[in-house]
């Protein structure tokens, strides 16, 4: 019966590609096995942020009038609306941190070596489209919180020289933050970016798919042993994705997520007004800037600094290896380390103060 | 094959294989239902209770002609209000019960019109011709001071 309709789906299309992926794929097995997982915990985390998302779109007004209204009916009405709401935004805060380590086991092992320089930049475009999820996300529940934090998101891209004005007036859909910036923010969170990231991570699992998973450099590629993908590696990676959902439910059923109150364009910005966590570094840093270092303007000098630092990130492939294409394992590392360290300092600093 | 393959031991593994997969399958059974049921109850929209009214001002009463009729909310729903003649007014449900489209009064043909599959009523709410199964619901109307009152039949 079941040969029978295997053959029958095999005459009409071709899976012998898919089979032979399955067949041949091979996990190494070595003391940074467990760092594998992360990129498929993002993927997993991923697919429920597209899951309660779709979920959230069958109640969702965005309309400055009706968007903080709707998700209060959300979490107040609807049956299990508080869960799925809570869930969207904690496993969002989550998806970016799992991104963000699963960045930093790629440099600290060195599998941005050649040939899987692509594999590298994808990635990093992936985290910047994750961020811009974020943002946009952030603002559209029309909270006080949010739309202040939006205010001053946007103001910051407006203070980058030359093209800044451009890009923070194409972002608010006009001068200010309002009605035309929240269309703008749900057709990104809801269309552009879902359409950009579902196309970049499918070159992104190809490429992973094409040149293997790497093995790190003071390993030997040969002599390491191999696991089969399927079944035994996907399996564990089912348990791993398991546990995930298990501290998502928990964190959502204890802590869920804040509504807050409704923004109003005429009212103060509340005290304690902060970004999400994962701008708090760059949030922070601004705040130390003075505001005239020598000739220039300490923010844009600030956001100069973040552009050259995001640059030199990205072709770290092309630093990061020697002329024979073996990772400058030290530098690497050290600059890892270094930006990690700054990123969580930055990060606490600016949550406590 | 050796004789302990099929000895006492091999019952007993295939004993605790069956135990174990049948807690891993209903291990997995549960999880999924606890993942699509919260998911399938928060598809279902939740019932949000209609205002109930019980009667609505149909307007002043020379803003109608004799001969003519309009549409007036009555709650959410929309009523037909008719003015017969000078003195006789009527109202009723302007939801067509064929296919919940709104009707019309044609004072052309005194009677009330759909327009979506030329259902006609007349002036008691009666499926005179065309697809309604069943005749309007008729409301009451009377008149105080120069404003039309609607109000649900008793």
């Amino acid at each position: 019966m079941r040969a029978k309709a295997a053959n029958w789906l095999g005459e009409r299309i071709d899976l012998n590609a898919v089979r032979e992926l399955i067949e041949h794929k091979t996990v190494p097995v070595h003391s940074a096995t467990r760092w594998y997982y992360f990129g498929g915990i993002t993927l997993f985390l991923f697919a429920i942020q597209v899951i309660t998302g779709i979920l959230l779109m069958l109640y969702y007004r965005p309309t400055v009038s009706e968007a903080f209204e709707s998700v209060r009916f959300i979490m107040t009405r609807v049956e299990f609306g508080w869960l799925i709401r809570s869930i969207h935004s904690w496993s969002a805060n989550l998806l970016i941190f799992v991104a963000f380590v699963h960045m930093f086991s790629v440099v600290f092992t060195h599998a941005y070596r050649p040939p899987r320089e692509l594999t590298w930049l994808t990635g990093i475009v992936l985290l910047g489209l994750m961020l811009f999820f974020g943002f946009s996300g952030y603002l559209l529940p029309w909270n006080q919180i949010s739309y202040f934090a939006t205010k001053v998101g946007t103001d910051v891209a407006a203070s980058a020289p030359l093209i800044g004005p451009a890009i923070a007036r194409f972002l608010r859909g006009g001068e200010d933050v309002g009605a035309p910036t929240l269309t703008r923010f749900f057709a990104f969170h809801v269309i552009i970016l879902p359409l950009a990231t579902m196309a970049l991570i499918a070159l992104h699992i190809l490429l992973v798919q094409q040149n293997g998973m790497s093995t790190p450099p003071w390993l030997t590629a040969s002599s390491v042993r191999q696991m089969r993908f399927f079944p035994n590696f996907f399996l564990r990676e089912l348990m791993v994705w398991y546990c995930a959902l298990a501290v998502l439910g928990a964190l959502a059923a204890i802590f869920p997520w804040e509504l807050g109150e409704k923004a109003d364009s005429f009212a103060s910005a509340p005290a304690g007004i902060r970004p999400e966590w994962y701008f708090l570094a760059q949030f922070y840093t601004l705040k130390l800037i003075p505001s005239h270092v020598w000739v220039f303007e300490g923010e844009i000098l600030g956001i100069l600094g973040f552009g050259l630092l995001a640059a030199f990130w990205v072709v770290l492939p092309f630093w990061g290896v020697d002329r024979a294409g073996a990772a400058r394992a030290r530098l690497v590392t050290g600059v890892g380390v270094l930006l990690a360290s700054y990123l969580a300092t930055f990060t606490v600093l600016g949550y406590v103060k | 094959m050796k004789a302990s393959d099929t000895g006492p031991d091999t019952h007993l593994d295939q004993d605790r294989r069956s135990v174990l997969s049948w807690l891993l399958g209903g291990g997995i059974a549960a999880s999924l239902g606890s993942f699509f049921y919260p998911v399938i109850r928060f598809m279902n929209p939740p019932h949000i209770s209609e205002v109930a009214v019980d009667e609505v001002s149909g307007g002043k009463l020379n803003d109608l002609k004799a001969n003519s009729g309009k549409i007036v909310k009555f709650g959410n729903k929309p009523v037909v209000l008719v003015r017969v003649s000078e003195t006789e007014w009527k109202a009723f449900s302007a939801v067509c019960t064929h296919l919940n489209c709104t009707v019309q009064y044609q004072g052309s043909t005194r009677l009330i019109w759909c327009a979506c599959h030329n259902g006609m009523y007349d002036l008691t709410g009666r499926v005179v011709s065309g697809p309604p199964p069943k005749p309007l619901e008729e409301y009451a109307v009377r008149v105080r001071g120069d404003e039309v009152i609607i109000s649900r039949r008793a």
